[in-house]
């Protein structure tokens, strides 16, 4: 076909392709882009068949957060657990930390989640691996939106009216996914390999659910102040929550390193998820 | 047309474990030794539990080139194929391929059921590398192609599965590739459309390099210019067609070989000899000749009833096929046994025209409406044709005139 153009030649050997890292950088690269829109059509795949088969369609993003407040409110209410203050009123700040979290763990389940789906298409296909990543991210990033589309309802419903904050939103959702997906990404090659991971996961989530400003607001001293300080999703989290809640935002520097040990980590997985999945598909059934 | 050389494989190996549990630990260390760049000189050591499943393979292909590879089921003919692919990493040697690579595989990989066709050769074009302006390009032709267009809004999971199969070879042949891969995908679909299939691959296959992988040796025959046979994942270098396949049906000949009487029994056949040489019924035998020879089958037969019947001599290749056969209803020759009578007929036949190979040979009597079996030695005899290679099951002997 392409005769008079060169042909691109690919060369596979036993080698490490951490042996030649410019040119693993260079193909990292060329491979995320060209699996962009690969990525696009599996996000708009998942997406749609997701919400072709469900009746309450988008809904679905607010019952388990509306649940869960309703849980955290009767807990509160009933002094059953004591919440120290918040500054806003206490539904308010457990709605929009539950979704904030929800997004989060949304983040988290999807590059597993999608690479384990995209099991068959791996095993058998070579297309950029990239995509299955970025697709979940983009599903992920669409399923906030609707999130935070709710959640600005709610607060709004609550008498607190948009702000300056408001704009920065999308940055809090991004970090949220940003550190989320290297989370997800860090536990998906073993977690491919092993059932465990993906059992295990969710009382993980739990438990760090519970170490973080979700419901609770942050301890001023002890050890619960310690593991909630030193936890770095509390940043993300907490500086998301005020830009939503029109609040001052305290932990902004401690937020930035976060974000930016994130990226960092991100690339250094994301190179371990390419050198990985060679030996995953091998260990996968044909 | 350039004939350029568009894959080259050298001392490929690769090494799998039998044991899931072990499997996974191995996967993991590999991970290790990935992640921190290892040595590679481990990867030539078996660990326990390991084997090699394909073993110092080379060859090379050019465009316009198709290779047949054969062997029996976990030769290790699919490694060698998801390696060629870059799905999984060689163990030792190397593989270089240029161009564009498509693999006729997974038919329909990635479609969802829930999405209609039209949205399922969207995705599905992209994950086989498709861009936007290609599927756009391509959309029409893969629909004809399919023959689906009524059907095409339609969520996939209302297709039967033979419509998802036509959709998904519609989609990933409409790739423009150099290099092809087929992974026995055409056992598919209504005999019309494999019709279309073949055809499809026929053209693309002019322009590209073909590997084929199949256990039906009338279509290796008819693909490819080469043949490699693999077994226990060791390769025999491509070799030509016949002989590679000769090869494989000999490796596969030997196994699972039995002969087997039916039937009612009130005809039967006393004795069966092929060129003077007695044939017993108990225990197959190989008859060995060469192409043109003589061959003569005489036959004693007994019977308690009076009857018109139909003698068939039947050639099959190992896969099963029927090839060739001698058959006196067919040539109106008719045969009449009676009750208490010994009967004995000879059936000549001047050149034996049946391309060299290995064939199963049978006898049967038959009522004279071939309903009813009154004896069959099924497989009675194995008969090896040697002589020049041939593409065809068999040769017409013809009469040649050049002026």
């Amino acid at each position: 076909m392409s005769n008079n153009a060169e042909l691109q030649v690919t060369i596979y050997t036993p080698g490490s392709l951490l042996a030649n890292p410019l040119k693993m950088v260079r193909e990292m690269f060329s491979d995320l882009l060209a699996g962009r829109e690969l990525a696009w059509r599996l996000a708009v795949r998942d997406l749609s068949a997701q919400y072709r088969q469900t009746l309450l369609g988008f809904l679905w993003a607010l019952i388990l957060p509306l649940a869960n407040t309703a849980v955290w409110m009767f807990l509160s209410a009933s002094g059953v657990v004591v919440v120290a203050d918040t500054g806003v009123p206490y539904p308010i700040y457990v709605f929009v930390g539950t979704m904030l979290w929800a997004v989060f763990m949304d983040a988290v389940n999807a590059p597993l989640q999608g690479t384990v789906a995209a099991k068959p298409m791996l095993a058998k296909i070579n297309f950029p691996r990239e995509a299955i990543i970025v697709s979940g991210i983009y599903q992920t990033l669409f399923n906030a939106a609707i999130k935070i589309f709710l959640v600005l309802l709610v607060t709004i419903w609550f008498g607190i009216w948009p702000g300056w904050g408001t704009l920065l939103i999308p940055i809090g959702v991004i970090s949220l996914v940003l550190i989320g997906t290297t989370v997800g990404l860090m536990l998906t090659p073993v977690g491919i390999l092993y059932q465990d991971v993906g059992r295990v996961l969710p009382l993980l989530m739990q438990f760090l659910m519970y170490a973080t400003p979700v419901v609770f607001a942050m301890p001023k001293d002890g050890l619960a102040a310690f593991l909630f300080y030193v936890n770095p999703l509390t940043p993300i989290v907490q500086t998301t929550r005020a830009w939503v809640l029109i609040q001052p935002a305290d932990m902004l520097m401690y937020y930035i390193t976060v974000n930016l040990v994130g990226i960092l980590v991100l690339v250094l997985l994301w190179n371990v998820y390419r050198l990985a999945m060679p030996i995953l598909i091998e260990r996968m059934s044909a | 047309m350039s004939k350029e050389v568009l894959i080259s494989v050298e001392g490929v190996s690769k090494k799998f474990c039998r044991n899931l549990r072990k499997s996974l630990k191995y996967g993991i260390q590999d991970l290790g030794n990935e992640i921190f760049g290892r040595h590679v000189d481990r990867k030539l050591i078996l660990r326990p539990g390991e084997f090699w499943a394909v073993q110092n393979i080379s060859f090379t292909l050019k465009r316009g080139e198709c290779l047949g590879l054969i062997g029996r089921n976990g030769a290790g003919k699919t490694t060698l194929l998801r390696m060629l692919n870059g799905l999984i990493k060689p163990d030792t040697g190397r593989i270089e391929m240029r161009g564009r690579v498509a693999a006729l595989i997974a038919l329909g990989a990635g479609f969802n059921p829930v999405l209609t066709g039209r949205e399922n050769i969207y995705v599905n074009a992209a994950v086989l590398g498709l861009d936007r302006r290609e599927i756009n390009e391509k959309f029409d032709e893969i629909v004809e192609f399919s023959e689906l267009s009524e059907f095409i809004d339609m969520p996939i999971q209302s297709y039967s599965s033979g419509m998802v199969v036509r959709l998904g070879f519609a989609i990933a042949s409409s790739i423009d590739s150099d290099v092809l891969i087929l992974d026995e995908i055409l056992a598919v679909g209504d005999a019309g459309f494999r019709a279309k299939c073949y055809k499809k691959i026929d053209d693309l296959s002019e322009n590209t390099a073909v590997i084929f992988v199949s256990h039906s040796m009338p279509h290796i025959a008819r693909m490819c210019n080469t043949v490699l046979s693999i077994d226990r994942g060791i390769g025999t270098g491509p070799l030509s067609t016949p002989v590679g396949i000769a090869i494989y049906e000999k490796r596969s000949g030997l196994k699972q070989y039995n002969t087997k009487r039916i039937g009612g029994q009130e005809i039967r056949f006393d004795d069966v000899l092929i060129n003077n040489f007695r044939l017993n019924f108990c225990q197959p035998a190989r008859v060995e000749l060469e192409f043109s020879d003589h061959m003569e089958f005489k036959f004693s037969l007994s019977s308690s009833i009076d009857e018109s019947i139909v003698i068939d001599i039947t050639f099959h290749t190992l896969a099963g096929e029927p090839v060739a056969e001698c058959n006196n209803f067919v040539i109106d020759m008719p045969i009449v046994v009676h009750k208490k009578q010994k009967k004995n007929v000879v059936v000549t036949i001047s050149e034996m025209s049946l391309n060299p190979g290995l064939y199963r040979v049978s006898f049967l009597i038959l009522s004279k409406n071939m309903m009813d079996h009154y004896d069959w030695l099924q497989d009675l005899c194995e008969l090896q044709v040697s002589g020049k290679p041939a593409i065809a099951g068999q040769q017409f002997i013809s009469k040649w005139l050049q002026t």
